[in-house]
C-alpha cells in the first residue's frame, strides 16, 4: 500500500485558459473523504500541507453558507482564503466560490467531485477563474513556500558576509 | 504581480498551443514515438486538413518537429518549450501533493475509528 501511495501525486492540468484541474485517488470510502473535506476540525489537519499552522477553519456547509481558511505560513505572514457554498450534493459534489483575500476581485469557482471507485475515492477539483490572469496567479500562489525558502537562504548568505 | 505578468508572457505561445484538447492528444500520441501524419490522422479520427492545422500550430511554437523520410513527413515531439510550464506548475502540484498526503493520514485515522465502531 505504501508503495502505491508514493506514486500518488496530485495530478494538475490546465484544461483551458481559465481552469485548473487537480485529481487524486484516495484509499478510503467516499463518506470519509467527504467528511475530511467538509468538517472544520478535519480540514484543519491536512489543508496546511505542513507549510504553516492553521489559525482558523470555518465551514458553514449550507447553500449560501460561508467558509474561511486562515493559515500562518512558516515565513510568519497570514494567508486567508474564503468564499461561499453554492451547491452541495452530500458525498458527491461541493461547489464553492473562493477568493484569496488580498486579491478579492479575482474570485474563482471550485467544483470538488467525489467519485466512488469501489475500492477508493477519486477526488477531482476543478477551479474555474474569471480570467487567465486570475488562474495564473492562483497557480503561482503555490510558489510562496519556495519563495520563502529562497528568502531564508538569502538571509543566511547575507549573514555570512 | 509584475513577476506573474512577465512569466505569463514568456510561456504564452506554448500555453495557447496546449490549451486545445486535440493538440494535447497529438502530443500524447507523439510522446510514444515519431509518427507519420497518416497515422496521426487515423488515430485521431479527424480529417487530414484539421490534423495539419493543429500540427502547424504546434510547429510554430516548436513543440513538434518534422523531417522528411522518403515520401512521408515524420512528426516528433519536442518537449523543450513545455519546460517553463512544467516548472511553473511544479510548485502548485507539490503543494497539493503534500496537502493530499496529509489527507491520507486523516483518512487513515477516520477509517480506524470507523472500523472500531463497526466491531463494537
Amino acid at each position: 500500500m505504501d508503495a502505491t501511495r508514493a506514486d500518488r501525486r496530485a495530478v494538475v492540468t490546465l484544461p483551458t485558459d481559465t481552469q485548473i484541474l487537480i485529481t487524486r485517488d484516495f484509499d478510503a470510502p467516499r463518506e470519509l473523504v467527504w467528511r475530511a473535506w467538509t468538517e472544520a476540525d478535519l480540514i484543519a489537519q491536512w489543508w496546511h500541507a505542513d507549510r504553516g499552522e492553521i489559525v482558523s477553519i470555518e465551514m458553514d456547509l449550507r447553500v449560501g453558507g460561508s467558509w474561511r481558511y486562515v493559515m500562518r505560513a512558516n515565513g510568519g505572514f497570514e494567508v486567508a482564503f474564503s468564499g461561499q457554498c453554492r451547491e452541495i450534493v452530500p458525498l458527491e459534489r461541493l461547489v464553492t466560490t473562493e477568493i484569496y483575500e488580498p486579491v478579492p476581485d479575482q474570485p474563482a469557482v471550485t467544483t470538488a467531485t467525489f467519485e466512488d471507485l469501489g475500492n477508493g475515492t477519486r477526488v477531482t477539483l476543478l477551479v474555474e477563474h474569471a480570467s487567465r490572469a486570475g488562474r495564473d496567479m492562483h497557480v503561482e500562489s503555490g510558489m510562496e513556500d519556495g519563495l520563502q525558502d529562497a528568502l531564508r537562504l538569502l538571509e543566511g548568505v547575507a549573514q555570512q558576509l | 504581480m509584475i513577476c506573474s505578468v512577465a512569466r505569463a508572457a514568456t510561456t504564452t505561445d506554448a500555453f495557447n498551443a496546449i490549451a486545445e484538447p486535440r493538440r494535447r492528444q497529438i502530443l500524447d500520441l507523439l510522446a510514444a514515438g515519431e509518427l507519420p501524419v497518416n497515422d496521426l490522422v487515423e488515430r485521431l479520427g479527424l480529417a487530414q486538413p484539421q490534423v495539419s492545422k493543429h500540427l502547424r500550430v504546434l510547429r510554430e511554437v516548436d513543440l513538434v518537429r518534422v523531417r522528411d523520410e522518403g515520401r512521408q513527413r515524420m512528426y516528433r515531439v519536442n518537449g523543450g518549450p513545455l519546460r517553463p510550464i512544467v516548472d511553473w506548475l511544479a510548485g502548485f502540484e507539490q503543494l497539493w501533493t503534500e496537502r493530499f498526503d496529509r489527507l491520507d493520514a486523516v483518512l487513515d485515522q477516520l477509517k480506524e475509528e470507523h472500523d472500531g465502531r463497526d466491531e463494537s
